[in-house]
């Protein structure tokens, strides 16, 4: 049965007002696309989930979508702050927001204790760390096979969890390749799950290459085309990073008034990510092209009967 | 086919450059790649870890592999990348991982020789702030966070820092300790490490724009050699205490020309890491 759909119809029926949501990506494959219909549909008191909240999440949380963040890092990497963010936690403006912070491992951990329905995580990580102290939900384990102590962090079931991918069928079977952050225990982790893909494609490609299924679509309640829907995060092999708009960022998300401005021009003001890519005109997009292909070889499953 | 620029070749050890044809961030950065010789794996954090791992691949650390938190083992990257998660780690890689696997199996497996990090603030023990200036529950000013590093400071092999220094970031006291160091000296931390498990024996260099530092027997930062065009005065009022100086104190090596090739033409044209 095709899960294919609008993204506003998607975002409509999966995404609630106070859910627990997680748009993943480590980098790679950021649905800024499906962040930005939230934005447009005036979701309310989110819990926002992902290791590095990113400029996803800064426009998000500047949009008022968002109560708390669930994080590991935030900033804006190599170029400076989240600073829709840090208003809302320095000053409280225009409002508090919560934090509820770990380290990068034990974020995956927590997705993957989630996915997999355990009680906790363990790590070795935490030691002599202000962090538990930050956070009461780090806590110390002892090992029930010896005197060894690790960390534990809890398991991260979000509501609903979008993914981005290169490509996936109808039925939501999804293939992707680069950097896969957790996308996967992301997935697995959540109650509901929206993939975002550049191209749909038969059945017959992603059973070509089963390896390369890093979500099937037994777990997938929507699947959304929408080619430069990672924009301006990239797509491997797609587009390159838009590292122009990372740094220009900084001065937008400096002042709260040209913040609000660039989300009135850039996600109130248009319908969505088609006209979102034209508006950023043919000469940009173009210039985020790869600059040459480097294709995988293929490899021979062989057939069996 | 990709068209990729060729990897550099490792710097012969040539003319060095005069000391007013370098900055003081250049000087850093070629200090800290340096200290990378003959290390095998590197785990590199966001920022100037990321310039100085790159330039050591290029030069005094060819072999080195590459671990990257966001899920690349053997990064090759034609163009330095400005985030580490750009697609230039990926492609040519020897590997991909998921990032459950890289922190599990790579980092808490032990395959990790040094870790690279950058902070906000830093002790005399090399213990870390990257969190919160202030109060962690009211912030002065609200930074990044863990990451990666709280992890890599425990469990890669050794522990290797890079920042430039002042005295709101060279600290008496730390406003917030994310990533463990020596704690409260050597004795102390090498005892809890053993109790604990960790993997890691904790950080053993820090780079600064003036000098570099190792750690000595009381797991305490010493200024072991100060860069060219740098003095005492200068590493005194940037720091939050009175530091050790080795007897007899080294003078840093300036970059050589080929060191300056590098950067400014193949690593950081536009000067994004080094202005």
């Amino acid at each position: 049965m095709s899960k294919v759909a609008s993204m506003r119809d998607a975002v409509a029926e999966v995404v609630h007002d106070g859910d627990v949501v997680a748009i993943e990506g480590f980098t790679h494959l950021i649905s800024f696309a499906a962040g930005h219909e939230i934005i447009r549909q005036r979701k309310r008191d989110l819990t926002l989930a992902r290791l590095t909240p990113d400029l996803i999440y800064d426009q998000m949380v500047a949009a008022g979508t968002a109560r708390k963040l669930i994080f590991s890092w935030l900033g804006n990497p190599g170029v400076g702050g989240l600073y829709a963010i840090r208003r809302r936690v320095e000053s409280a403006d225009p409002a508090p927001l919560e934090l509820e912070e770990y380290s990068h491992f034990g974020m995956v951990g927590r997705y993957t204790a989630g996915a997999a329905n355990l009680p906790f995580y363990p790590l070795r990580s935490y030691f002599e760390s202000d962090l538990p102290k930050a956070n009461p939900l780090i806590r110390p384990i002892r090992s029930p096979y010896g005197d060894e102590t690790v960390y534990a962090v809890p398991p991260l079931k979000p509501d609903v969890t979008v993914v981005h991918a290169q490509r996936a069928d109808a039925e939501g079977n999804t293939q992707m390749w680069g950097l896969l952050g957790c996308q996967k225990e992301a997935a697995f982790a959540a109650e509901r799950v929206i993939i975002v893909v550049e191209e749909l494609v038969d059945e017959a490609v992603i059973r070509a290459d089963p390896n390369r299924t890093v979500i099937p679509g037994l777990i997938v309640d929507a699947v959304v085309v929408e080619p430069w829907g990672a924009h301006p995060s990239y797509v491997q092999g797609s587009y390159d990073r838009d590292n122009r708009f990372y740094r220009d960022w900084e001065g937008i998300s400096k002042d709260a008034t040209t913040t609000q401005a660039w989300l009135d021009e850039w996600v109130y003001g248009i319908s969505g990510r088609a006209e979102y890519v034209e508006k950023l005109g043919a000469e940009r997009v173009a210039a985020l092209k790869p600059s040459g292909t480097a294709p995988s070889g293929s490899v021979d499953y062989g057939t069996y009967r | 086919m990709s068209e990729q620029r060729p990897v550099g070749q490792p710097a012969a050890s040539g003319s060095a450059a005069p000391a007013s044809a370098f900055t003081k961030s250049e000087m850093m950065i070629v200090a800290a790649a340096r200290e990378l010789a003959g290390q095998r794996v590197c785990f590199v954090g966001v920022g100037l870890p990321n310039i100085a791992v790159n330039l050591a691949r290029l030069t005094v650390a060819p072999t080195l592999e590459l671990v990257y938190e966001s899920g690349a083992f053997g990064s090759k990257p034609p163009r330095l990348p400005l985030s580490i998660g750009d697609p230039s780690i990926v492609t040519g890689a020897t590997a991909i991982v998921p990032m459950f696997e890289l922190f599990s199996f790579y980092l808490q497996g032990g395959l990790v020789d040094v870790g690279f990090l950058g902070a906000a603030q830093i002790d005399r023990f090399g213990n870390i702030n990257s969190t919160v200036i202030g109060d962690y529950e009211h912030p002065k000013t609200r930074l990044p966070g863990s990451g990666g590093a709280c992890e890599i400071a425990i469990n890669a092999r050794q522990v290797f820092v890079i920042m430039r220094q002042s005295k709101r970031s060279f600290v008496d006291k730390i406003d917030f300790r994310t990533s463990p160091g020596n704690l409260g000296g050597a004795e102390a931390a090498a005892r809890i490490r053993r109790e604990q498990g960790w993997l890691g024996s904790g950080p053993s260099v820090v780079v600064t724009d003036l000098g570099i530092y190792h750690f000595d027997d009381a797991g305490e930062m010493r200024l072991d050699s100060i860069h060219p065009g740098a003095t005492l005065d200068q590493v005194r009022e940037t720091i939050g205490w009175d530091p050790k100086v080795a007897e007899p104190l080294a003078v840093t090596r300036p970059p050589t020309a080929e060191e300056m090739r590098l950067i400014r033409e193949e690593l950081d044209p536009e000067g994004a890491y080094t202005k």
